[in-house]
Formats: C-alpha cells, structure tokens, sequence
C-alpha cells in the first residue's frame, strides 16, 4: 500500500483509474437487460456476473448512475419490520451490509450505529411491544427500552416531560445503521463493469416487446435490445415501465421529501425515528443532518419540494431536539416513491415469461439494496424464485395474502 | 400556499383537503372473478397524466372530484360528483 502510493506520488502524470467505464455502443442482444441503473439494477448485474457466470448483461437508465432513488433516500438500513417474512428478508439485508466493504473492495462506510424510534404514546408503545417480540423470534437484535434507557441512549433528546408528546419509550434497535448511498451503487457498479457487465446511461426504454406471452426486446432511445429476460427496477417509474409490458401493478406513486442542515460537530450517534412526529434523523459522516421523511398527501410524479412538508419536517426535528433551531438547510430534494397496498415491495415473477420485478419499494429500497439485488440475480439465473422472496410475488394480491407493513417506517404515510 | 378550488366553498388552501384518491368504478363482486375483484381492489389508477380523483373539503365534508396531472401538479377542473359524464 505505502509503496504503491510512493510510486503513484512519484509519477510524473498522475494516471486516472476509471472505476465505471464510460457508456459504450449499444449491442443489439442481451442475455439479461435490467432497467435501472440504480443501487438495485447494479446490485443484481453484480451477483450474476460473480456468483452466476452471466456477463452478458446491460443495465439501461434514462438518466445517470443511481441519480434517482439511490441518490434520493436517507440511508436508514434496519430490519425492525412488523411481519416475520419482512423481517427475514430485511435481516438478509443487514447481513449483506455488514460485509459490503469487503465484498466490493470499495469503501461503502457501513456504519452500525443502532436505530432508535420513540413511542409518544401507550398505543405505540404497545405495538412496539409486538415488534420486539416478532424481531426477537426471527433473531435481530431489538428491545423496548424505558425512558431511562432513551435517555442513556439519546441524551441530547428533549423528553418533553409532562408534555403533549413525552417521551414513554424506545424501540432499540442494534442492528441498524447507515451507508454512504453513492458508494454502495459506485461499488456495485464498479464490480459489475469489471466482469463484463455494460452500464448504459442516458438509454430510455420507450417501449418493452411481449410475444407469445415472453418478452422479446426493449426499445430504447437509441435503439431495440433483443433480451432473454428482462427485469424492472427502475424506482418511482416502476408502474409506467410495467405498463409497458401489459403488466399492472398495484402501485400508487406518491414523492418523499427530505433535507439536509449545514454540517456540524458530530453529536447524534444513532438514527432516531418519531412515528407520530412523521420525522426521523440521522447524522451524516459529514456532520449533516439528514431530516425525513414527509410523503405528500397525493399521487404525483414530480420530484419538486414543498414548503409545507419542509416545514413539518423542521418542526419535528426542532421538537425533538430544540438546539437545531438555528441550523441552516444546505440541501432539499424529493424522491418518487412506488406505494403497495399493504406497504410491502413486489419481487420475483411477473405475468410475462422473462419479465422479473423489483418493483414496489417505497419508501424502504435502499436498505433492501444487496439482498434485492442477490436473491433477483438467483431468479434471473435459476428461473426460480428463492423461499425468501416468495412471500413477495405480486399474485400475493390475488390470494389475499398481504404482508402489511403499514407504520414499520417514520415515513408518513 | 397553494389553493385548490372547490366547487361549493371557492378557492381555499388546499391543506383544507383531504386526497381520497383515484376515482374507480364501481364493479358488481358477484359478477367478477376473484381475479378481477381483487384488482378492482388493489389496482388504482396511477399513469403519469390528467386523473380524475375524489378529494373531500374537511370543514365543510363536502365531497367532490377534481381532475389533475400528475406530472406537472396543476389542477385542471373541480365540479360536484353530480356532473361526472356516465362512463367516465
């Protein structure tokens, strides 16, 4: 390492070293063609072209590398999820971050901190009772602490005894951390480009080719792929892309907004998270604080931001901790979120042969990045869909057997 | 500020309003499959573009439909639930 780097300083002209190569020609057939450049798409041409020996694979995006929900989310990675299906599939997840560095060579800064939601209420406090217990089960680290232990956990905290919204309690949550967004899509991406895999930025699919009930192709701006399978991640246009291929998908699409404060000294160790206030917060490595997560009260496709959910989210973080008051926004944006009924993603089969979704995230993808990413690349790769993603299917609809996750997330919705 | 126009009280800030989602047909459960009942269930309308949608005026709880796009955010006409066109 030292050597190399003395080598490198010594060197007249500095070599550049791309880590993603640059968008090369479009060829007119693919094995696999994923729509999506972001975390989840990259995530998955990673596990096939390592674990499944398939390089022949195109990641399409109408845009750049993982400018979308990857950019967009406010990196909560936790497994504290309500149903016993939700939380295995979360904990794979946890799993898979805790060795991401390693796995990509490339530096995602997983940092573990524990999460920590407060209950303002019996009610709440009850249904955290539930999850506890549900989490212990399944084998994730989670407890219900007492308002001695929220304190010991968040001393900086306004416990507004005696108030409106005091304090009761806490849902401790070990296992939870945060990882650096851009690195986690940069590091796929990395990998993926390295063992052959083609990301082609700036390519829309305007159209996708279904033929004797099997995709065929997809029409892109600059040109038609022939494709064996074909699989949709592409965030808050999951439903227009499904559409595209005759498939309907029990989506509403509703925008996320989040901002970040000007940086300071680090003082929240933890990610912290208020149901009832619809606001949660977490420290950035840079010292940001990062503010979420308001969803608009109605559809829409727009990624613009409004006064009124800044506001609300301002208000909260301020009753929480009163002494941000005087921080300055640095940062405010919006992201498209893709909003199931029963508050669950849809992964695995779709009506068409060769069509695979990794659809319906809403406001928990990018926790979900490596284990989406893994488990689609073993659909695409066996034609099977793993025991862990099988609650998952989208024809969960038709059996009326939903997986609510409704209230597993600040996110006000 | 932004201000949503109802048909009964006028132009109001639209936090008044409470978004009751797409409108949808009213389909007969004895006459459908399970298969088309639960998409009639589950399945909302959700296309980028001008949607018709129920929205409710909560201190007046009066209930009407607006039509809006859901690209560019504008609202494109409210009228009473009296006036829809049969079909629609």
């Amino acid at each position: 390492m030292v050597l190399r780097l003395l080598k490198y300083g010594l060197r007249s002209d500095y070599p550049v070293t791309g880590d993603i190569p640059v968008t090369p020609t479009l060829k007119p057939a693919y094995d696999v063609v994923i729509i999506g450049a972001g975390g989840h798409g990259l995530a998955c041409a990673h596990y096939l072209s390592k674990y499944h020996g398939i390089h022949d694979v195109a990641v399409l995006d109408k845009g750049w590398l993982a400018g979308g929900n990857t950019a967009r989310n406010t990196t909560t990675i936790r497994s504290n999820y309500i149903t016993p299906q939700g939380i295995a599939f979360y904990k794979e997840g946890v799993t898979l971050y805790e060795a991401m560095s390693e796995e990509l060579d490339f530096n995602v800064m997983f940092s573990q901190r524990g999460q920590l939601t407060f209950a303002h209420s019996e009610a709440t406090l009850r249904s955290f009772h539930l999850r506890a217990e549900t989490g212990r089960h399944m084998g994730i680290g989670i407890e219900v602490v007492d308002q001695k232990g929220v304190e010991a956990l968040c001393p900086h905290l306004n416990m507004d005894y005696g108030g409106a919204l005091e304090v009761l309690g806490g849902l401790w949550h070990p296992d939870g951390g945060t990882a650096r967004h851009d690195a986690v899509a940069w590091g796929y991406a990395a990998q993926a480009a390295r063992r052959g895999v083609e990301i082609h930025q700036r390519t829309e699919v305007t159209a996708i080719e279904v033929a004797g009930g099997r995709v065929q192709a997809v029409v892109t701006n600059r040109g038609r792929i022939a494709a064996g399978q074909v699989m949709i991640a592409c965030g808050g246009m999951n439903y227009d892309m499904a559409l595209k291929a005759g498939v309907e998908l029990p989506i509403r699409c509703y925008p996320l907004q989040a901002m970040v404060t000007q940086p300071v000294k680090p003082w929240l160790h933890t990610l912290v998270s208020s149901v009832s206030l619809h606001t949660y917060l977490v420290q950035s490595s840079r010292g940001e604080m990062v503010i979420g997560g308001g969803s608009d009260p109605y559809q829409l496709y727009s990624t613009r931001s409004t006064l009124d959910m800044k506001e609300h989210l301002a208000e909260g973080a301020v009753h929480l901790f009163p002494f941000l008051k005087n921080l300055r926004l640095l940062r405010q944006w919006a992201g498209i979120t893709d909003m199931t009924p029963d508050y669950s993603p849809i992964m695995g089969e779709s009506p068409v042969d060769g069509l695979w979704l990794d659809c319906g995230w809403g406001t928990w993808g990018f926790k979900a990045t490596p284990v989406a990413g893994k488990r689609m690349a073993e659909c695409i790769a066996t034609g099977r869909v793993p025991e862990i993603l099988q609650p998952f299917a989208l024809e969960r609809f038709e059996r009326f057997a939903l997986l609510n996750e409704m209230g597993a997330t600040a996110a006000s919705h | 500020m932004k201000l949503l126009s109802c048909p009964l009280n006028g132009p109001r800030n639209i936090e008044e309003f409470q978004y009751l989602g797409p409108l949808r047909g009213r389909p007969d459960p004895d006459a459908l499959s399970d298969a088309d009942w639960a998409r009639h269930l589950f399945r909302a309308e959700n296309r980028p573009g001008a949607m018709l949608e129920w929205w409710r005026h909560r201190p007046s709880n009066y209930v009407f439909l607006a039509e809006r796009h859901t690209v560019t955010n504008a609202v494109i006409r409210t009228f009473d639930p009296s006036e829809l066109e049969p079909g629609a």
